[in-house]
């Protein structure tokens, strides 16, 4: 695998512990970080040990995300922070997994797009799904959830 | 025997009718390529809410059983192991299915399943009360000493290397001391308002593992898997139990390896699978047939493979460690309905215990029957492109997530800590200790302070914490497991994967 993935990859766990543990070292009152502090101990030196292996070639584990894996999961995960972080208050829990559902079936269904039949079963995929998720939360957990547009 | 006098619990209808639907979404689950029981079981948490804190765990331990054994399906049909339990299976039963075996495959794998299974729930009934009284005798630092080996022997044997799982026990650790602290009330990590009341374990672990699948499938793209299932031909239910009993050794190695593996905290199915194969073939007068589709590699494999279920909450229900990722997820389950494992379990909940236990039981016996019928259907349902699973599981953990506590703020929590771990799993990090030291970690700050507070006003920490037969004991475990996985580590250990078990 590319050793700078390793290097980012560990270098952003290595930032994350001295972060933690210069909270835990610094904040008051110390008696509330005492467990922080010991793990953050830990935490740093084993994070430090994984930065340094990267950093001198001699991660084995992992095989990181190839270009091609990565170009294949951007409009997925493009869509899923669209949807958690704004569609999902935004239009209302059953509109956005509606929308979402649907564009996810589109963009990822083997499915050749020229056919006109394909479309009409994704349609109606995405029917069944919303119309079961609205019965299992809405109606038999009574979960009541963001709903701006329809429902 | 405590535990027969709860078995009527069981046979009640709402009880009776979630141990059928568990069993039987289990097995369809579990034949699903890319839905893990772990992440099966974690989908269904939201749904237990609802429930009594019995008929929740009825539910989640019929999907916990059922789902190992499921993944036989695919893995016999499809040449895809459902879950890294099944891979063993995947050698002969394959081959099995390619020959026209299928149905006797399939057969052979839940018959043995069973035998495994009962075997390994009824080493749980009669270990379990003795090691809950064992507990008893456990004070503040043997408890946070059990804490950290629950952490460290998962960080250790279940990642493919020792600092990175140990690691992701950290970060674990870590992230459960995220809100307020208990004691003093004081704000600890608290960057987003988010995190005020601490990372809900619920929201966490459908993150933790339902979002880096549904981003696995997103990274596959727009690709049919092309797998192909193959048509069964009738086989007769009793000549495939003649040849199960034809098959005393292959049936005996399988279960008893399974269920030794199932104590041991931290060492999965997959684990157990392989060695009960491998050991069945080291002992058998036709080493030569096995990976040529015979009937003893599907034995070993999935005998050992649900044997392992039962033993694997031997040390969760006592000693509150998991002895698997499911396992982790089960005691987020008991944990939200208030219920601590421990001699607590059994002392002050006895029937929430034993029926649960009891359902373990049963369902071994209703996943038997059921599987045989249901097969057909699970390779249908294994069939479903990855495409509509994705959407599917991704709608179901943003739902899932906020019916928790009807807060936008755990979804977000659950969406963050997902991509985290999607990315991590490819530099090598495992997202089970990072459960476990989730899980573990109130245990171990509870145990710590309390143990402090005590040192203190007795012998002093290094003497309270570092001294002492048990504490000595738990020490040496926690030293020799990381030992132990280091040196195995330096000989280049390696695991057999699904990519390797299907090429």
């Amino acid at each position: 695998m590319n050793r700078s993935q390793h290097i980012l990859g560990s270098g952003l766990v290595f930032a994350v512990g001295i972060w933690v543990a210069w909270v835990s070292y610094t904040q008051q009152p110390a008696e509330a970080f005492l467990f922080p502090r010991l793990i953050a101990s830990v935490f740093v030196v084993l994070a430090g040990w994984t930065f340094g292996k990267a950093a001198l070639g001699l991660s084995k584990v992992g095989s990181g995300v190839s270009r091609t894996m990565f170009l294949n999961m951007v409009p997925g995960l493009s869509l899923m922070l669209v949807y958690v972080f704004w569609a999902a208050k935004a239009l209302g829990f059953y509109t956005a997994t509606a929308i979402g559902f649907f564009i996810l079936l589109s963009l990822y269904d083997p499915a050749p797009h020229s056919e006109g039949k394909t479309w009409v079963k994704r349609v109606l995929i995405t029917a069944v799904f919303v119309a079961v998720m609205y019965g299992l939360f809405a109606k038999l957990l009574s979960v009541y959830t963001p709903r701006e547009i329809l429902f | 025997m405590d535990f027969i006098f709860y078995f009527g619990e069981v046979f009640s209808p709402l009880s009776f009718l979630l141990l059928l639907g568990g069993t039987i979404g289990g097995l369809i689950l579990g034949a699903t390529p890319g839905l893990s029981p772990t992440m099966a079981v974690a989908l269904l948490i939201p749904f237990t809410f609802h429930l009594e804190a019995v008929q929740g765990l009825i539910l989640l331990g019929a999907a916990y059983t059922s789902t190992v054994a499921g993944g036989a399906v695919s893995a016999i049909l499809l040449k895809i192991p459902g879950a890294p339990a099944n891979i063993a299976t995947t050698l002969d039963g394959h081959k099995m299915a390619k020959q026209g075996q299928g149905a006797k495959a399939l057969q052979l794998s839940f018959l043995a399943s069973a035998v495994g299974g009962i075997f390994g729930v009824l080493l749980l009934i009669f270990l379990t009360p003795l090691l809950a009284q064992w507990a008893l005798a456990f004070g503040p630092s043997h408890l946070f000493w059990l804490a950290i080996l629950g952490v460290t022997v998962i960080g250790s044997l279940d990642s493919a290397s020792v600092v990175k799982g140990l690691l992701s026990g950290c970060i674990g650790l870590w992230l459960a001391t995220i809100g307020f602290d208990d004691i003093m009330g004081a704000q600890r990590f608290i960057f987003h308002p988010s995190l005020g009341g601490g990372i809900n374990i619920i929201a966490a672990l459908i993150g933790l593992f339902a979002i880096p699948q549904v981003l696995t499938m997103f990274a596959k793209g727009r690709r049919a898997d092309g797998a192909e299932v193959i048509e069964v031909q009738k086989h007769s239910v009793l000549d495939a139990t003649r040849e199960l009993l034809r098959r005393p050794r292959a049936l005996g190695i399988g279960t008893i390896t399974g269920s030794i593996i199932g104590l041991i905290p931290g060492v999965g199915g997959q684990i157990a699978g392989l060695v009960a194969y491998d050991q069945t073939k080291k002992f058998s007068s036709e080493k030569e047939k096995f990976g040529h589709g015979h009937s003893e590699g599907v034995i070993a494999a999935e005998s050992a493979n649900n044997a392992m279920v039962g033993p694997s909450l031997v040390p969760l229900l006592t000693l509150s460690i998991p002895g698997s990722p499911t396992a982790a997820v089960l005691l987020g389950g008991l944990l939200i309905h208030g219920i601590f494992p421990g001699s607590d379990l059994f002392d002050n909940h006895p029937d929430v215990a034993w029926t649960f236990i009891n359902s373990m039981l049963v369902g071994q016996v209703l996943m038997c029957l059921f599987g045989l019928y249901v097969a057909g259907l699970a390779a249908r349902v294994a069939q479903v492109p990855q495409s509509v699973m994705a959407a599917i599981v991704l709608a179901l953990s943003v739902f899932g997530a906020y019916s928790v506590q009807s807060s936008m703020g755990d979804v977000y929590v659950m969406a963050c800590l997902g991509i985290g771990m999607y990315f991590l799993e490819r530099f090598g990090f495992s997202a089970a200790p990072l459960v476990l030291g989730l899980i573990l970690g109130p245990i171990a700050e509870s145990n710590f302070i309390q143990g402090g507070m005590i040192a203190d006003a007795t012998v002093g920490k290094s003497a309270y914490f570092l001294t002492g037969g048990l504490n000595i004991f738990l020490i040496a475990v926690v030293v020799a497991s990381i030992a132990y996985s280091a040196w195995m580590e330096l000989r280049s250990r390696r695991y057999t994967t699904k990519e390797e078990a299907q090429a």
